[in-house]
């Protein structure tokens, strides 16, 4: 009956299982796409931020100018996340091929 | 009220970038709800997820604000050694995880960590198993939130009543809607704002004090001394920061602790199973093991640059307690603008830990108690309703147990005692039940009853002043080694007394009985070499075994 591939039966697995093939997982998007967002707003403020940051943020940072370099990172590796899903997008999942059953 | 001595001084942008935060998060999980029709699809994703996505939420689930408060306040107070707790007592554990059992937890298609009980052994030991599951979730659910609310008062003034329900009202918000595709992805977006939030922090605290060297000199002058440099030096005794012997912190926390938490834990390995196929799922926790080796550089770094930094730190209350260690760094170096972004990194992490308890414990609760022993044989749809029903539970419950919480002092020994108790014993249960076949039912009923009373009795007795320990993260180490041979012993008498099952049953859940299949569902990208479990794997190792060369 079962030949070697098939783990053991449980009757509620089988049902959830079974349930699968209605399943809406493929109209998920990609997070990607958010993180970027996100990353690129923040980027945005804080650079701003940064560049006109007084003495006495500048000072109170150890004399780094910490909001433009933040700002700067930021912005950048939300651009480099949009990048990525811009020249990898997502393969959207076969519909669902059930595996030949034993 | 106290505390405002921690008050930031948060200006508008400050609180844009909050804001804009909060409404992603939200977004998020409106946005995943398209993506659910299944029960399936709310409490596993529906098996979709690309390995990135479900390695870094796993990564963050465990990033909580416990972690992150707690880790950065066990490096001012005890230095270098807290590397321990990533380096042996995480990363290992998280290899071991992906390449050993993942396949068993995936190839079985089990829906839950204790329902690889009930197929393994029995149902006694499946129920036992997920309802102290369930009430351990709350539990953790509500001192995360607590610990939220805590920070929410003393860094921004709201009321504490306040904080928590806004805390508890946006993740309920983005899981009942988005189910677990909203929180891993939350996740994932957390895990990056933690990140951001962090390392400015770190940045500036390294500036200050004239870099790594400038670091090493100070801290050599504190109270922790020269001790607080070396992770093994002293470990021949228990005569160092951490009170711990290097036999306690191989076999107590790289193994029993460490395996008990993160190979049995629902909430991480949950991350897991909703990856899109067995590489994936193998590759999650490796994957999650990278940023593992590196985040004590954000932590464990600010906590020694709050030591040497912070005059009067360590005090036993108030505002200068070692817990406060990386807000107190936060108001002191970063300007507003990078303030905002690490204020929303701080809230971000506490509620991906909420976030990981609730929906471990809906989906156990669904799954292992609802559907296995109240109402069988329901349509699907009924056990997506309960799923969403049970998540606004868990929450209502969660700022119960928050209030409960707020009556501990100290919050981080009470959550190591509840890992000592439950998860030690359940990883030998585990460990045992996968590679000795001939291990029967009620071994594994017996082993993880007895394996919990004695760990649990071992507290009491500490407690109560019966049995003396160092510290009480030397107990914690005591109870799990005990509870694991307890564990072992009671399979090892119970096992020939009583009939095993038989090989068929077994078929996918124990090694060396077949059923696993590690290449069905492989897709063509996942065979290049630097896709293969194994090798990430070690290589993981390997770099947590160089990491602790510099700081030996």
């Amino acid at each position: 009956m079962s030949n070697d591939g098939e783990p053991a039966k449980d009757p509620l697995i089988d049902e959830t299982q079974a349930e699968q093939r209605r399943s809406a997982a493929a109209r998920l998007f990609d997070i990607r796409r958010v993180i970027g967002g996100l990353f690129v707003a923040y980027g945005v403020i804080v650079t701003l931020i940064g560049v006109f940051d007084s003495g006495a943020e500048i000072d109170k940072a150890e004399g780094v100018r910490i909001n433009l370099w933040a700002g700067l990172a930021m912005l950048a590796f939300g651009l480099l996340m949009l990048l990525w899903q811009w020249l990898r997008p997502a393969e959207p999942p076969a519909p669902n091929e059930q595996q030949p059953g034993g | 009220m106290d505390g405002d001595g921690l008050r930031l001084n948060m200006n508008g942008l400050d609180y844009l970038i909050l804001a804009l935060y909060f409404v992603t998060v939200l977004g998020v999980g409106f946005a995943a709800r398209r993506a659910i029709r299944t029960s399936v699809d709310f409490f596993l994703s529906g098996r979709s997820l690309p390995a990135w996505v479900t390695g870094l939420a796993f990564v963050s689930a465990n990033l909580g604000a416990l972690e992150i408060i707690g880790m950065a306040a066990n490096g001012a107070q005890y230095g270098v050694m807290t590397v321990h707790y990533y380096w042996i007592g995480a990363v290992p554990a998280m290899v071991f995880l992906g390449i050993v059992m993942m396949p068993f937890y995936y190839g079985s298609k089990v829906r839950s960590v204790p329902e690889y009980l009930r197929l393994r052994f029995n149902r006694p030991t499946h129920l036992l198993n997920a309802l102290s599951f369930a009430v351990a979730q709350v539990l953790i659910a509500g001192v995360n939130l607590y610990a939220l609310a805590l920070v929410m008062q003393a860094l921004l003034g709201w009321p504490l009543w306040t904080a928590i329900v806004v805390g508890a009202a946006i993740v309920l918000a983005y899981i009942t809607i988005g189910g677990l595709s909203g929180a891993i992805y939350n996740e994932v977006l957390q895990f990056f704002v933690i990140l951001a939030g962090l390392i400015p922090v770190t940045v500036i605290g390294l500036v200050k004090v004239g870099g790594w060297n400038g670091l090493m000199d100070a801290v050599a002058d504190t109270k922790l001394g020269e001790a607080g440099l070396h992770a093994w030096q002293d470990t021949g005794s228990t005569a160092n920061p951490l009170g711990a012997h290097w036999i306690g912190i191989v076999f107590g926390l790289g193994f029993v602790l460490s395996f008990g938490y993160w190979t049995t834990n629902f909430a991480e390995v949950q991350r897991a199973l909703s990856a899109k196929n067995m590489s994936a799922a193998r590759r999650t926790p490796i994957i999650a093991a990278y940023p593992k080796l590196f985040i004590p550089l954000v932590t464990v770094i600010p906590g020694l640059v709050a030591l040497v930094t912070v005059k009067g730190l360590g005090a036993e209350s108030g505002d200068l307690q070692y817990n406060n260690a990386i807000p107190l760094l936060m108001r002191d170096l970063l300007p507003n603008g990078v303030l905002g972004v690490a204020v929303t990194g701080l809230l971000a992490s506490f509620m991906a830990g909420m976030a990981a308890n609730v929906s471990g414990f809906n989906t156990v609760f669904t799954y292992d108690i609802w559907q296995a022993y109240v109402r069988r044989d329901r349509s699907d749809e009924y056990y997506l309703r309960v799923g969403r029903w049970a998540t606004v539970a868990a929450v209502v419950i969660g700022i119960g147990t928050a209030f409960i919480a707020a009556g501990f002092s100290n919050i981080m020994n009470y959550i190591q005692a509840l890992f000592s108790v439950f998860n030690a014993p359940l990883f030998a249960t585990f460990i045992i039940g996968m590679f000795w076949k001939r291990m029967t039912a009620l071994a594994g009923f017996w082993s993880l009853l007895l394996g919990t009373l004695v760990s649990l009795s071992l507290y009491l007795l500490y407690k109560g002043g019966v049995i003396h320990f160092n510290s009480d993260l030397e107990e914690s180490f005591w109870g799990a080694g005990l509870a694991f041979v307890t564990a072992v012993v009671v399979a090892a008498i119970i096992t020939p007394l009583t009939a095993p099952k038989r090989d068929e049953e077994l078929r996918g859940l124990v090694y060396g009985i077949g059923g696993v299949d590690l290449k069905g569902d492989v897709l063509a990208g996942d065979a290049v070499w630097y896709r293969s479990p194994v090798l990430l794997g070690v290589i993981a190792v390997a770099l947590a075994a160089l990491f602790y060369i510099p700081v030996f």
